[in-house]
């Protein structure tokens, strides 16, 4: 089957998808640098992620093996929704399991398990420009890359440790992708930002509303901009995952009905793989683990 | 006619590096200006202007309203293109250098690292969002500073050169008053220790009080630093206080030009003389 009836496979027409692809190739060419795109209107509204939604349609190949994740979760809305946009428009196998797929389209995280070279991440990004909130012109911060003048966004880290005591950035934390590039990783938690550098899948950023893709291609240096006397550092939890006692992993604090709380891994993919594995945490009794 | 409308003859040999011991007397200037024109639509904005400036020499702007003082300025601080004229610059290592031929990577680095541009008004020479501190620090950052603490002592350092408390360091400029506003962009300029700064103003709208204790720090600034300086005013108390010479504009023209005393006292074009004049009867 070919998808949705009277739609082209994977919603776009070719010539968008084609428009696209070149779009992306230029931001494999120049990783970090943002290419401008004609963004389509999209049955969904911009929040959903219409940028990640348009770059997946255009890569998506039939044989291809998407998973969706928004939170770290396949179980949200959002994925849940994206997921099912592109099982009726391209009929395309969809998974849960991080290594089962080919394309991972997410918001907010980078899954746990390593990627590979078969695989792409496209991430969905509300705001591609690192220095807009310090810059709001257009022409300014286009400039700004041109010239690699980049002091502004120290000038933004200066003022979190002058403000916290710390760089209280902790998501969308700036990077300098191949020591040319400023770019920001879109709102992953900066707990992701070391899996960016120098991974071996092909990460690709979509933007809808601002009309713009970039990418980083496999095995790119990606570094967190920090200071010498204040270098960056990822997200540490005292606690480990309550349900399969991971320590390696980004916790959400979760409220259970009783009042309490606990702590659990934001990557249901990686959770669940843990517990079929037998890890056990203190919240959960040992998962049946059928023969 | 100005040299403005007409061709100018460009030189057989057009070198752009110009020789350091040229033709022009001891010491190569450190800026020198030749025939700048900018016109806005029909309106003159500055017509044929050419003068040399030192190292370490101070230049005052002065004329009436609209006489082209700041459109001057902002000519020389590439701020403007320029309709005519060349602008050499002696940059370190590399002798006097067509600012016109310099790459925007370069001609940015001038920018921020030896030259500084002080508004008339704070607030569009400052960040208003971000702390003094970050506001002193941010051309250090710039130029690659990434040690925190030093920033953070440098940008002090500089809050006490220019005779702020430094207890403000994490405060934002906009509770400052319009005279501290002015000395925390002083010292944002003044961090990367520039060899030449502009002014436009650089007292005006200030109290009358607020504006002595400013020159005086200005004054003492300049000498310390051995700063070039073009300072426009309209203020020719500014100029005497402040400037080694001055430069009087009219419709964009430069009428008269000299040492700062002897232009004041012993004005020889009318324009100038009425000038003085009337300063004298206020
Ligand atoms: N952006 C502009 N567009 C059109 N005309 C301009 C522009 N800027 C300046 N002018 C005109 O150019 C002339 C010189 O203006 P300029 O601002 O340089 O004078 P000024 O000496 O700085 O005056 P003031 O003392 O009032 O600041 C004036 O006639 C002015 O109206
Ligand atoms: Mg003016
Ligand atoms: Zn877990």
């Amino acid at each position: 089957m070919n998808g949705l009836p009277g739609y082209n496979f994977a919603y776009l027409d070719e010539q968008t998808k084609r428009m696209i692809r070149r779009a992306l190739l230029k931001a494999v060419a120049i990783p970090g640098y943002q290419v401008p795109f004609g963004s389509r209107e999209m049955p969904l509204p911009y929040g959903w992620g219409t940028g990640g939604i348009q770059v997946t349609a255009s890569i998506l190949g039939r044989k291809d093996v998407l998973k969706v994740i928004d939170q770290g979760s396949d179980d949200t809305t959002n994925a849940v929704n994206i997921r099912r946009f592109f099982n009726r428009t391209a009929d395309v196998a969809t998974t849960d399991r991080t290594e089962e797929a080919t394309i991972i389209q997410t918001r907010h995280r980078i899954p746990e398990k390593p990627l590979n070279e078969n695989q792409i991440l496209v991430f969905q990004v509300p705001l591609p420009e690192p220095m807009t909130r310090l810059e709001p012109h257009e022409a300014v911060t286009r400039k700004l890359h041109a010239l690699a003048d980049y002091g502004l966004m120290h000038v933004k880290l200066y003022e979190d440790i002058a403000r916290y005591g710390h760089i209280a950035t902790t998501y969308d934390y700036p990077v300098l992708v191949n020591g040319r590039y400023l770019m920001a990783p879109s709102p992953i938690p900066k707990f992701d930002n070391p899996k960016l550098h120098m991974s071996p899948a092909l990460q690709l950023f979509g933007a809808g509303r601002e009309k713009r893709v970039y990418a980083i291609p496999p095995w790119t240096r990606v570094e967190s901009l920090d200071f010498e006397d204040h270098p960056f550092s990822i997200q540490r939890w005292q606690q480990v995952c309550a349900l399969c006692d991971a320590d390696d992993s980004f916790l959400d604090e979760v409220v259970l009905d009783g009042g309490g709380r606990m702590f659990v891994c934001s990557d249901s993919d990686y959770c669940r793989t843990r517990q079929a594995a037998g890890h056990t945490g203190t919240e959960n009794t040992p998962m049946e683990v059928s023969a | 006619m100005s040299a403005c409308g007409r061709e100018r003859a460009e030189p057989a040999n057009d070198l752009h590096v110009l020789p350091l011991a040229g033709g022009w007397g001891a010491g190569a200037p450190l800026l020198r200006v030749e025939g700048l024109c900018k016109n806005y639509g029909d309106r003159v904005g500055c017509a044929d202007v050419s003068f040399d400036l030192h190292a370490g020499e101070v230049l005052a702007v002065v004329g009436e309203s609209g006489s082209g003082k700041s459109t001057l300025l902002q000519l020389l601080a590439t701020r403007l293109a320029l309709d005519a004229g060349r602008m050499h610059y002696q940059i370190t290592g590399r002798g006097l250098v067509d600012l016109k031929l310099l790459s925007e990577a370069d001609r940015r680095w001038l920018m921020r690292t030896d030259w500084g541009y002080v508004e008339q008004n704070p607030r569009d020479g400052l960040r208003m969002n971000v702390s003094a501190g970050a506001n002193v620090g941010e051309r250090l950052m710039a130029v690659g500073a990434r040690h925190y603490g030093e920033i953070r002592r440098t940008a002090k350092d500089w809050l006490q050169r220019v005779e702020m408390d430094p207890a403000r360091l994490d405060e934002l400029p906009t509770g400052f008053s319009g005279g501290m506003q002015q000395r925390l962009q002083i010292a944002r300029n003044l961090v990367t220790r520039p060899r030449l700064v502009f002014m436009d103003e650089p007292t005006a709208g200030l109290d009358v009080s607020v504006q002595a204790r400013l020159l005086d720090l200005l004054r003492e600034l300049v000498t310390d630093l051995g700063l070039a300086a073009v300072i426009v005013t309209h203020d020719l108390a500014v100029a005497r206080l402040l400037a080694h010479r001055i430069l009087v504009m009219r419709e964009g023209r430069v009428v008269e030009t000299g040492l700062t005393d002897q232009v004041l006292d012993d004005p020889q074009h009318p324009y100038t003389q009425l000038l003085v004049s009337s300063v004298l009867q206020v």
